[in-house]
This record gives C-alpha cells, sequence and structure tokens, in this order.
C-alpha cells in the first residue's frame, strides 16, 4: 500500500500545481488589473498545500491504522483534493500566495533542521537508558572512581578510571605531537607561503586528512609501533610491542590536518589592517604575528584545538590497533594502555546477550564520553562565539 | 613612460618651500603593479614641520605614492617601485636600509581605524616595545600617556586605559592609531584619508589634532574632501592619472590653480 499511497501523494502534489498556476493564468489573461503572485507561486502555494495535507494524512493512518491498511491511500488521496478544491477557491487577483508561499518554504527548512536534532535526542536517551540499566547493576561509584577495569573476569569489575587514564594519555600525546606540528605548519601556510606553495601543501594535509583511520591504525601497528620499541630498546628502555607512544604519535599525525587547515582559515580571517597596521609600525613579520596576528586568533585556535581533542578521544581504530587492549592504570608512555572507545568497540563485538553487565557497560562508558566531548564542544563553541564579537 | 604633450611642468618652487626645510626629496619615481603603471615620472620636494595634502581623483596613485614613503608597497605582490625617494637626504631604497628602523621614523595612519585587539595602553605601547624605547615600566607609562595627550585623548581615556581599543568610538580609534603612531617619535607622519570614516565632528576633532601637531612633524595627508585640504594643509599635490600635475602653496592653488585639470577638479567638472 505504501508505494501506491507515495504515487497518489506525487500525482496530488503535481496536480496542485498545474491547477493552481492555470487559475491564476485564467485569472491574469482575463483581467486587466495585474496580479499579486507570479501563477507559478499560485501554483506552489496550492502543490504545498496538497502535499502537506496528503503526507501529515498518511503519516497519522500509519500510526493509527499500520501502514497495510487500505484506508492509508484512500484518506491521502481524498485530503489531499480536499486541499486542492479549498485551495483552489481562495486563489483571487488578490492573493499573497508569493507571501503564503514563505511559510513553506519555512517549514521545509525546520523539518530538516529538525532531523539532526532529533537524531541527538535519541542516541542521548537510548544510551541513558541503557546506562541506567547498567547502573543498577553495578553503583556508578564504583564505575566513575573503580580502578580496575576487567569486564569479562569472574566476577567482573568495572572501574572506569584506567580507560579514562588511557585515554587522556594517548590524546595527550596526540596534542603534543599535533598542536605545535600543526599550528606552525598553518602559521607556515598563512603567512609566509607563497600562493604556490600554499596551492601545494594545503591540499597535501587534505589528503592527509582523508586518510581512512583503519590505514592509520595499521601503519601505527606495523611501522611506529616497532620503530618505538626498536627506538626504545636501543636506549635500554622497556618498551611494550603496542604502546600509548606508538598510538599517540600516529593519532597525532590524523589531527595535524584538522588543526592546521582550521588555523590557517582562522589566521586568514585576521584584518589585513591588523597586519599593515604592525608593519607600518616597524615591526617584522615574526613580531607581528607573534604580537598580533596570534592574540587575535587565539581563541579560534584554542576552539580549533578543542575540536582536535575531541576527535582524538572519539577516536577507535588506531588505538585498537596500535595500543592494545590491557587495561593498565598508568601514565607511562611507553606501556601499553587501552581507550574508553577501544572498550566499547570490544564490548559489542561478536554475539552477546544484551542485558548483561558487560554489554551494558559499553553503554555507560559511551555515555561518559558523551559527556566528555559535549562539554569540550561547549567551550569550544563558546570560546567561537566570544572571537567572532572581536573585530566587528 | 607617454610623453604627453602637458607633461606637468612644476611650478615655481612653492614659496613656503623656501622657508622651510625640505624633508622629503623623491625624484623620477615609478611604481608599477605587475605590468601596471601606477606613478609616472613623478618628482617632488615635501618640507619639514608642515602638512602636505594630496587630492585627486580615485584611483590616481595617491595612496600608491604614500605608500612609498615608508615602503609599505614592499608587502605588496608584484609591485615595483624605481627611482629615488630620499628623507633627509638618505635614499630609502638603498639596499642597506633597515626597513624596520625606517618604519619607525616614517608612521602611518590608515583610512580605516586599525586598532590592534589589544587594551588601549598596549596598542599606544607597541610601538615603543617593539623598538625598546622606553628603558623602564614607569617611561614606559609616561610615552603613552604622552601620546594619548598629544592625539587628545588621553581625557577620554584615562580611567579605562585596560579595556579594549576595539571597544572605542570610531573617532577615538583614529586618534588612538595616531597616538600609536606617534609613540615612536616618528619625523614623518603618512596619513591615508583618515577622516574618511569618520563623522564631521569627529573628522574635525582629527584635524584640529592635525594643526596642533604639525609644527612637530612633516605631515602627508591624503584626502578627498577639497574642504579639508584647504583647512589642513600648508601644501597641495594634485595627482591625476599616476601623473603630479601640481604641487604648490595650498592656498595659491585654490584661488588660482595653473592647470585645467586642478581647476576642473577643485570646482568639481570631474573627478
Ligand atoms: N595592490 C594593488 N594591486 C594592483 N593594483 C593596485 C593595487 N593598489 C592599487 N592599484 C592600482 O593602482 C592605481 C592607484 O591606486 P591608489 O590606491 O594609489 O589610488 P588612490 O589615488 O589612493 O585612490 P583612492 O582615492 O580611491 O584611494 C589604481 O589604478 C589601482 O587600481
Ligand atoms: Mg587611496
Amino acid at each position: 500500500m505504501t508505494s501506491w499511497t507515495l504515487l497518489i501523494i506525487a500525482a496530488l502534489t503535481a496536480t496542485g500545481f498545474f491547477v493552481g498556476q492555470a487559475k491564476a493564468q485564467g485569472l491574469r489573461n482575463a483581467g486587466t488589473a495585474s496580479l499579486h503572485s507570479l501563477p507559478a507561486y499560485h501554483g506552489l502555494l496550492m502543490a504545498s498545500m496538497a502535499l502537506a495535507a496528503a503526507g501529515i494524512t498518511t503519516l497519522a493512518v500509519a500510526a493509527i491504522a499500520g501502514p497495510n491498511s487500505l484506508v492509508m491511500p484512500a484518506a491521502a488521496a481524498l485530503l489531499g483534493t480536499g486541499a486542492i478544491a479549498a485551495s483552489y477557491r481562495i486563489i483571487t487577483r488578490d492573493f499573497r500566495a508569493r507571501n503564503r508561499f514563505e511559510f513553506f518554504v519555512m517549514l521545509v527548512l525546520i523539518a530538516c533542521s529538525a532531523v539532526a536534532v532529533l537524531t541527538t535526542v535519541g542516541i542521548v536517551f537510548s544510551v541513558l537508558f541503557e546506562s541506567l540499566a547498567f547502573f543498577s547493576e553495578v553503583s556508578p561509584i564504583e564505575f566513575l572512581f573503580g580502578t580496575h577495569w576487567a569486564p569479562t573476569s569472574t566476577p567482573p569489575s568495572f572501574g572506569l578510571i584506567p580507560l579514562l587514564a588511557g585515554t587522556l594519555l594517548i590524546t595527550f600525546i596526540a596534542i603534543v605531537v599535533a598542536g605545535p606540528l600543526g599550528l606552525l605548519s598553518a602559521i607556515y601556510m598563512a603567512e609566509y607561503s607563497s600562493r604556490k606553495m600554499r596551492g601545494v601543501l594545503k591540499p597535501m594535509l587534505e589528503i592527509l586528512a582523508g586518510v581512512p583511520t583503519v590505514v592509520l591504525g595499521f601503519f601505527a601497528a606495523l611501522t611506529v609501533a616497532p620503530l618505538v620499541r626498536n627506538a626504545g630498546e636501543s636506549l635500554g628502555l622497556n618498551v611494550a610491542s603496542e604502546s600509548a607512544l606508538a598510538a599517540g604519535l600516529v593519532m597525532g599525525m590524523m589531527i595535524v590536518p584538522l588543526i592546521s587547515s582550521l588555523s590557517d582559515d582562522i589566521i586568514n580571517a585576521v584584518p589585513q589592517a591588523l597586519r599593515d597596521g604592525s608593519y607600518a609600525m616597524g615591526a617584522t613579520k615574526s613580531e607581528t604575528i607573534k604580537r598580533v596576528v596570534l592574540p587575535a586568533a587565539l581563541p579560534g585556535i584554542v576552539s580549533a584545538f578543542m575540536l582536535a581533542i575531541s576527535r582524538a578521544i572519539g577516536e577507535t581504530m588506531i588505538v585498537v590497533m596500535a595500543a592494545g587492549l590491557a587495561a593498565n592504570l598508568t601514565f607511562n608512555p611507553l606501556a601499553a594502555v587501552t581507550t574508553i572507545t577501544v572498550q566499547i568497540a570490544t564490548l559489542l563485538v561478536g554475539d552477546q546477550e544484551f542485558d548483561s553487565a558487560k554489554t551494558l557497560s559499553a553503554f555507560a562508558l559511551g555515555f561518559v564520553l558523551f559527556c566528555f566531548t559535549l562539554v569540550l564542544n561547549y567551550i569550544a563553541l563558546r570560546i567561537v562565539q566570544r572571537y567572532r564579537e572581536q573585530y566587528d | 613612460m607617454d610623453a604627453s604633450p602637458q607633461m606637468p611642468t612644476l611650478s615655481k618652487v612653492p614659496r613656503i618651500l623656501n622657508e622651510r626645510e625640505t624633508k622629503i626629496v623623491a625624484s623620477d619615481v615609478n611604481v608599477y603593479y605587475g605590468e601596471k603603471q601606477a606613478i609616472k615620472n613623478l618628482s617632488i620636494d615635501i618640507p619639514d614641520r608642515a602638512v602636505s595634502a594630496f587630492i585627486g581623483p580615485s584611483g590616481c596613485g595617491k595612496s600608491t605614492f604614500l605608500r612609498t614613503i615608508n615602503r609599505m608597497n614592499d608587502t605588496i605582490d608584484g609591485c615595483r617601485v624605481t627611482g629615488d625617494i630620499l628623507v633627509d637626504g638618505k635614499n630609502i631604497y638603498d639596499r642597506d636600509l633597515d626597513v624596520v628602523q625606517l618604519r619607525a621614523r616614517v608612521g602611518m595612519v590608515f583610512q580605516k581605524p586599525n586598532p590592534f585587539p589589544k587594551s588601549i595602553f598596549e596598542n599606544v605601547a607597541y610601538g615603543p616595545r617593539i623598538h625598546g624605547i622606553a628603558k623602564s615600566k614607569a617611561d614606559l607609562e609616561e610615552i603613552v600617556v604622552n601620546s594619548l595627550k598629544k592625539a587628545s585623548l588621553f581625557e577620554e581615556v584615562k580611567d579605562r586605559l585596560d579595556h579594549s581599543g576595539t571597544s572605542l568610538s570610531g573617532g577615538q580609534q583614529q586618534r588612538l592609531c595616531i597616538a600609536r603612531a606617534i609613540a615612536v617619535n616618528p619625523e614623518i607622519i603618512l596619513m591615508d584619508e583618515p577622516c574618511s570614516a569618520l563623522d564631521p565632528i569627529a573628522s574635525a576633532r582629527i584635524e584640529e589634532l592635525i594643526d596642533e601637531i604639525r609644527q612637530n612633524y612633516c605631515i602627508i595627508i591624503v584626502t578627498h574632501s577639497m574642504q579639508q585640504a584647504a583647512r589642513v594643509s600648508q601644501l597641495t599635490a594634485f595627482f591625476h592619472l599616476g601623473d603630479l600635475v601640481e604641487f604648490g602653496d595650498t592656498d595659491e592653488m585654490f584661488t588660482t590653480p595653473k592647470d585645467k585639470r586642478t581647476q576642473d577638479y577643485i570646482t568639481g567638472r570631474f573627478g
């Protein structure tokens, strides 16, 4: 029945357009005074009315009687035709179809943005409910402050702290690597490089940004991790074959393009007039950058860093492949660690019954992660807002 | 170079030049943007301790020539300058000239006020800091306060020196930029349409200010307002399509222009 209904709605919409347009065209040809709106607007308005009436009816009937009911196409056809008939009568010379149509444009736009908002809300609630189920089995205190993570052992223990520590450690390493690299290359691209050089560099960085994280992951596991290990061993250090350092380094490379390309845009947005002002005072290029351009761009750069951090926190593949699964509570970058995202992935992979504390803990982890990145993004947004106000 | 028959033969050396020292001597200056020539064989002597106004229709090269004097054209891709410009007898296009130092001696105020997004104090302290002019903190404070006073802005901002320079009104911002420029004690101040973004009252204050400080500086102001040129300047230069048509005493130029083009422009027949 669904396909029939869709066909009917489409037909009614098209009919609405042509009927409305034809009536308005008729009025236009008949009289001497001009129409308020062009015939096409009358057509569009009538089409929107038909679409809205038939569409809403369909959804309502489907909700009440189920999508297989014969009522659905019938009701859609009836109300759609009704809408056309009703709006046929109100088309006059003075009818402001052009202004009324704006309303439908707005409705469509609202509907589109609502999709994203509703999706977010849906995700939050589903994660929240599963987390609550988890917390009815494991106390939140134990989860949030426990220092031992072993969901598969008997009895299992769900202490978040080692995962949080691992996540922060790897993220920290990544930012230490990517922050200076990204920012300095952004400064080079924005202020020093010739236009030709920039035309080469920027696409290269964007290619790096486009490398799938799985690929980066096995680059980390097969190339960087052994490299780190050999380097460590030649210095007499004991390095695990899967180390936080290797994962952090590669993750840093992953977010370099993010930081550099955002910072580059931000630095370019600093008005040229400020640079000119500084040069005219006799400042050199690096003085101008240090004292005028970077301070002016700082809020934007900070928010670029925040975005990069939340990207790093959410990253899974590289860590799965390069940092291991051992939930060690350590801040030693040479040891194997694991992160929140990796544990979520491993907990939910394979056949699992969906109501054990073990699988439910994945949702609790997800919820923690979500709160974490939410706060970071919120801070980043607030900073950007302040930054926007600045040049006006 | 097109040797057009009506190449300007410079009027007799302006009276005022005999009374004052010459600060800037430009001879045979050409400026190109890529292939396009924006200044053609321009020669001019600009006196010290006076205000010289540059007038002329839009696109005639006033800003371009102004920017050759502090070598701001260096920052523009594809801009090329030939000829000599001497400041105090020294060629500023010499290979061994320190541009950074030149710009400390030649201050500039822009069309649109461009205070840095820093505090009022830091805006004025910018130049003294980068050039290491102040010997102590107290010294720096004194320089800032004096510069703000000279720019007749101090009274309005004295109890909010730590507020952002961008929080001031347009006219105040422009005076802040003037204070910033004079804080490094320049000898020359270039102003490119400093009042064009301001209302008449704010403009009048800037004009007053220019008049007050002109005894101590060589000031060049680009303006589109004949009245402003007449009010603030002692000398006026009229530019047309990259040529310097006429340069002389302001009063004379506005009463008895020598060139037909000058006359047409100042009487508003083209522009
Ligand atoms: N950065 C640039 N690149 C290329 N051409 C330029 C550049 N700046 C100026 N020009 C050209 O040089 C000529 C002179 O420009 P300039 O800005 O000096 O004129 P102006 O007299 O200051 O005009 P206005 O009164 O409108 O400010 C113009 O034809 C302009 O198009
Ligand atoms: Mg100009």
